[in-house]
């Protein structure tokens, strides 16, 4: 039991608040023989034997909520391609964390999980907003900085986005979701769009691309084509009704939908139009021996991951459970998602949980009646462009490559993964 | 989404920026604000005044803390941070696979930038440009990439001639709406 939690008895000893208890407790007799019967035999404590313990209320509590301590849901450092480096390393840099998704519920993650990733291990910059300003120079008519205060004084847009490091790959020797998938999240990013601070200064016609820059230590820039700019790209100071969160880029970021997660820069400092591709330190990373292997480094495809049942998870018994999980793509909403409980040869619809919002995750399911046996579960999206997520075996097709069971796509990887329901009801890794 | 509809409308209004909608938000940006701007361009342009040699660079790479960090002549193994040197020998083997920064960019600005922003870790934005020229030097001086007397300054450092060369792509223009990977990069299934 949490030390901060006491039984009710224990509180309302004494004084009006023991009238109170005693009333409540008489009403409450008839309730509690039904209850009796209704549990006997299932295991479960009566209603009585389960008088629940209560949270102490105190200041703290009182400001900003917490979790259960019932709940343990937790991110961990990611495992990457099979490399994985501690956060924080040696120096106290952050590299990559990933979040639960086995735990998630929805089409968001909370802010406190949402994962997260520095491009090189960085610091986290602890930032004061009073102090923090955003520049917007090169090729404008007026060069101009703005406060945090005065960013919040444009027309604000709320969107729903993912974010995705590339590195999000999965393969055969994955244990469970957290590691196969826990690069991405999904939240609501709220902000100013970048194309209306680019009129207020006048973007010159010859600026093809811009540089976002951080402020933290290594400054991470990246250079981005203004099309996307215009587009989409938002300058986010909210996430989830709050403001962003260190981690998340505070006190403001880039959001830049469906593009691969360095390109959204955090502590966002500076921008800069320019008229040629910069090759920064973070583009060089982007470059490629061919332009297909550069594409598919830059822009998320459509996806999808079934995040329950999944690998280290246990059904417990025969009978009907939901599949779930989630869906995205990069370029589009997801227009639907498939599910196959038999290695793929066979295909159903499943239902998306709410509005499928473009670049963003959007929470599928499917009713599935277990019977004991080995089944392998799929999932497989295709998005309202009509890009389909494709098979392992299909990529490596198109890609004109082997496929062996190590092999992993180049860049991101949006290939179908399996999950294999056994007979005793644990779930492992279908690709191994 | 409505938003991407506006797309034609929006590079339209910006090409004469005359119309473009202005709240008066912000403040003109001062030469004190502008002398932020740290990036630079691939041609060498914006990079600052100033010049350095290996000679120069290999002091600067104890005094400056880079060797307790990246090991003795750039080899790595004293920490977690990477060598900077190529792993197999500054020669040997395909240039794509010898190794970072130093090695594998299309231009040495960029191994130039990345020194000037992020080192040394613990102290980053403290070197003056004529120490970073230097250790620039000094690190492409160990790939064999420039001869060891050479001085690289700001008209000449965007002109070295890396390994990779122009083996290398970017990925495709980017327009709304528009495929991962243009259906004419693939190989038909068969
Ligand atoms: C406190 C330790 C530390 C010190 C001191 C330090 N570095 Fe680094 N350096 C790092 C780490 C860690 C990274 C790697 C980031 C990563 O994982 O990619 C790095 C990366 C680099 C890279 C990029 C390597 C690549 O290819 O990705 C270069 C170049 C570099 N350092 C040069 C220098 C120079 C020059 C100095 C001295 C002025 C210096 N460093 C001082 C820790 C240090």
């Amino acid at each position: 039991m949490d030390p901060k939690s006491k039984s009710r008895r224990e509180l309302l000893k004494g004084g009006a608040a023991a009238v109170g208890a005693v009333a409540a407790g008489a009403v409450g007799t008839a309730a509690l023989a039904q209850t009796k019967v209704a549990v006997a035999g299932s295991g479960l404590p009566t209603y009585a034997e389960n008088e629940a313990p209560m949270i102490a209320t105190d200041d703290d509590l009182v400001a900003y909520g917490t979790r259960s301590h019932y709940v343990t849901s937790k991110r961990v450092p990611a495992i990457m391609n099979g490399y994985s480096r501690s956060s924080p390393d040696e120096f106290g840099l952050t590299f990559h964390i990933a979040t639960p998704l086995q735990d998630s519920y929805g089409s968001i993650q909370a802010s406190s999980l949402h994962y997260t990733a520095t491009t090189k291990g960085a610091f986290i910059p602890d930032i004061d907003p009073a102090k923090h300003t955003l520049m917007i120079n090169g090729l404008v008519d007026k060069p101009r900085v703005f406060t945090m205060a005065d960013l919040k004084r444009f027309p604000s847009v709320s969107r729903f986005h993912f974010i995705e490091c590339n590195s999000n790959s999965h393969s055969a020797t994955d244990k469970n979701v957290q590691s196969s998938h826990g690069l991405t999240s999904n939240a609501e990013w709220t902000g100013v769009l970048l194309s209306t601070l680019f009129k207020e200064v006048g973007v010159k016609k010859e600026a093809n691309w811009f540089v976002a820059e951080g402020a933290e230590e290594i400054k991470g820039a990246s250079t981005m084509p203004m099309s996307k700019a215009m587009a989409d790209v938002m300058v986010a100071y909210g996430m989830n009704g709050e403001p962003l969160r260190p981690q998340q880029g505070f006190p403001v970021r880039l959001i830049v939908p469906g593009f691969e997660g360095i390109f959204n820069t955090k502590w966002l400092r500076h921008i800069k139009a320019v008229d040629q591709y910069q090759l920064n330190m973070d583009d060089y990373g982007h470059l490629n021996r061919s332009t297909l292997g550069a594409a598919m480094i830059y822009q998320i495809g459509p996806k999808s991951i079934i995040t329950f049942p999944s690998g280290g998870q246990k059904l417990p018994d025969k009978g009907w459970y939901e599949i779930t999980g989630l869906a995205w793509s990069g370029q589009a909403a997801v227009k639907k998602v498939e599910v196959s409980t038999d290695n793929g040869k066979t295909w159903k619809l499943a239902e998306l949980k709410g509005t499928a919002h473009p670049m963003a995750h959007v929470r599928f399911g499917t009713m599935f009646n277990w019977q004991g046996g080995e089944h392998l579960i799929l999932s497989r999206t295709t998005d309202a462009i009509g890009q389909v997520q494709p098979g392992r075996d299909e990529l490596a097709k198109a890609l004109g490559v082997p496929v062996t069971p190590a092999w992993r796509p180049p860049g991101n990887n949006n290939t179908i993964m399996k999950w294999k329901i056994n007979a005793d009801g644990s779930v492992t890794n279908g690709l191994a | 989404m409505a938003s991407l509809k506006l797309v034609p409308v929006f590079v339209v209004l910006l090409a004469g920026s005359a119309f473009a909608q202005s709240y008066g938000i912000g403040h003109a940006a001062s030469q004190a604000e502008l002398a932020q701007d740290i990036t630079i361009s691939p041609t060498g342009a914006n990079l600052p005044v100033g010049h350095g040699n290996a000679a120069e660079g290999k002091v600067l790479y104890v005094e400056k803390g880079c060797e307790g960090c990246h090991g003795e002549n750039a080899a790595g193994g004293a920490t977690a941070a990477p060598g900077l040197v190529a792993k197999k020998g500054p020669t040997e083997g395909d240039a794509w696979a010898r190794g970072g920064i130093a090695v594998r960019s299309p231009v040495a600005t960029i191994l130039w930038d990345f020194i000037h922003r992020g080192m040394p870790l613990g102290n980053e934005g403290t070197l003056a440009p004529n120490e970073v020229y230097a250790l620039t030097a000094y690190l492409l001086a160990a790939n064999k990439i420039i001869p060891e007397n050479q001085t690289l300054d700001q008209n000449n450092l965007a002109k070295v001639k890396m390994p990779i060369g122009d083996d290398w792509k970017r990925a495709p223009d980017w327009k709304p709406n528009s495929p991962r990977i243009p259906a004419s990069l693939l190989k038909m299934p068969k």
